[in-house]
């Protein structure tokens, strides 16, 4: 058996990394709250864009934008991927690499070749290694997303959209993060960015036309883009309420582990000292014997 | 007297929504100024000014950095954009974006292929499950 004061030292290592793991799972709980607000913060913003986009659809229905229409034949997709920039998190960005690497299969099965662009420092390390297409990359998102932090990777997206899959580009872009079902539970989830789907416009009294200040081929295709940027935004945002509410959860389990390790740690410091204490006794008791006789 | 409502808005939040009697904005080919029963406008911003009158008489101003400005007869909404934008610079981060990618994948030297992983996929998770398991038994 281990000596009592080796006992006593893990007891204390053990209790010091509790502490750590508690002030985590609290720290976590703090900014899983701010970050649901962040969530909440983004909706305005895309109902507003989504009626904007309603309403242009309504006003010219003839106009097709190369964002909304279905190319015939896929050669080439691209994946917008949102993982977190730090470990901690559970299964979090497990998970969710496995469902990405799924969807490469199916794709390279069907003969299309998948692009990626990386946001969030776990992805580009899990990719660091392996042979797949890497187009575009961001780390260090942080913990408060900022939509021009996201832009680059966006634009390199959509600039290989408008080349087409023939040349080099992709001819439809999926976004792939987290997503915040509760605290207990995220899951990844694969959103489709390109084909746009078209909201439903809702009704306006009459047939009416909008005033195009440039031209409205030139502002739907900003309006779009916009619309696509916040979807990635709102997905990035997600992700780190995601990545709080899944660290939360597992430094939760980590403190309990810990109590329970100390229990019995615990339980083992005592036997040993109730031994040499008994140990003790019977080598008094022995020597006064031999004294008496 | 008639009134406006104003909506701004950006991607991270909601910066103002309230009733307003004019809207000064920096539309992309010149300011415009809007009153109610507008007729129904869409146009881009530039970075600018915008300002709006309130009923009581009040002056609000917003920087904006550019975004989109839809007008109907009685409802502005503006949809600005959260970050400074223009094809320069949109383009300088999508360069950067595009070497952080290179730097990043191709700095590795010999690469694997993609079945390699997922079995290490495969092993990390079938790890974090016999972990969660353990976990349970102790419990």
């Amino acid at each position: 058996m281990a000596s009592l004061k080796e006992i006593r030292t893990k007891i204390g290592s053990v209790k010091n990394t509790q502490k750590i793991t508690k002030a985590m799972e609290m720290v976590a709980a703090a900014k899983m709250r701010k970050t649901q607000n962040r969530m909440a913060a983004t909706r305005p913003y895309a109902d507003k864009i989504r009626t904007a986009i309603g309403h242009l659809f309504q006003a010219n229905p003839e106009y097709k934008h190369p964002y909304l229409a279905h190319r015939e034949n896929t050669s080439r997709v691209g994946y917008i991927v949102i993982t977190t920039d730090r470990g901690l998190c559970g299964g979090l960005n497990v998970n969710e690499f496995r469902l990405l690497l799924n969807e490469i299969r199916d794709w390279t099965n069907k003969g299309v070749e998948v692009d990626l662009a990386l946001l969030g420092s776990k992805g580009v390390q899990f990719f660091r290694n392996y042979d797949v297409n890497v187009v575009a990359a961001a780390s260090n998102i942080g913990e408060n997303p900022k939509v021009a932090d996201l832009i680059g990777s966006i634009k390199i997206m959509l600039d290989a959209f408008e080349k087409g899959g023939q040349d080099g580009g992709i001819d439809r872009l999926f976004l792939l993060h987290n997503r915040f079902e509760s605290t207990m539970s995220q899951k990844p989830a694969v959103v489709t960015l390109i084909p746009v789907e078209a909201p439903d416009a809702d009704e306006l009294p009459e047939h009416w036309d909008y005033l195009y200040e440039p031209e409205a081929t030139e502002l739907l295709t900003s309006v779009l883009e916009r619309y696509i940027e916040s979807q990635v935004y709102r997905g990035a945002v997600e992700n780190v309420a995601c990545e709080m509410a899944a660290k939360m959860v597992a430094m939760k389990s980590a403190t309990d582990n810990a109590g329970k390790l100390i229990d019995t740690l615990q339980l083992d410091y005592n036997k040993a000292r109730q031994a040499a204490i008994t140990q003790e006794i019977s080598e008094i008791v022995g020597g006064a014997a031999a004294v008496s006789e | 007297m008639a009134t406006l409502h104003v909506d701004i808005v950006s991607a991270e939040g909601e910066i103002y929504s309230g009733e307003a009697v004019r809207v000064f904005a920096p539309a992309s080919q010149g300011d415009v100024g809007i009153a109610p029963r507008h007729a129904p406008l869409l146009t881009n911003l530039r970075p600018g000014d915008l300002r709006v009158e309130t009923p009581e008489g009040e002056e609000k101003f917003f920087y904006v950095t550019g975004g989109v400005l839809e007008v109907q007869p009685h409802l502005v909404t503006v949809l600005a954009d959260s970050a400074l934008r223009g094809a320069d610079l949109d383009e300088a981060s999508a360069k950067a974006a595009q070497e952080a990618a290179e730097k990043a994948v191709g700095a590795a030297g010999d690469k694997k292929s993609l079945e390699h992983a997922r079995l290490q996929l495969v092993e990390a998770a079938a790890r974090y499950r016999a972990v969660q398991k353990l976990k349970g038994k102790k419990a």
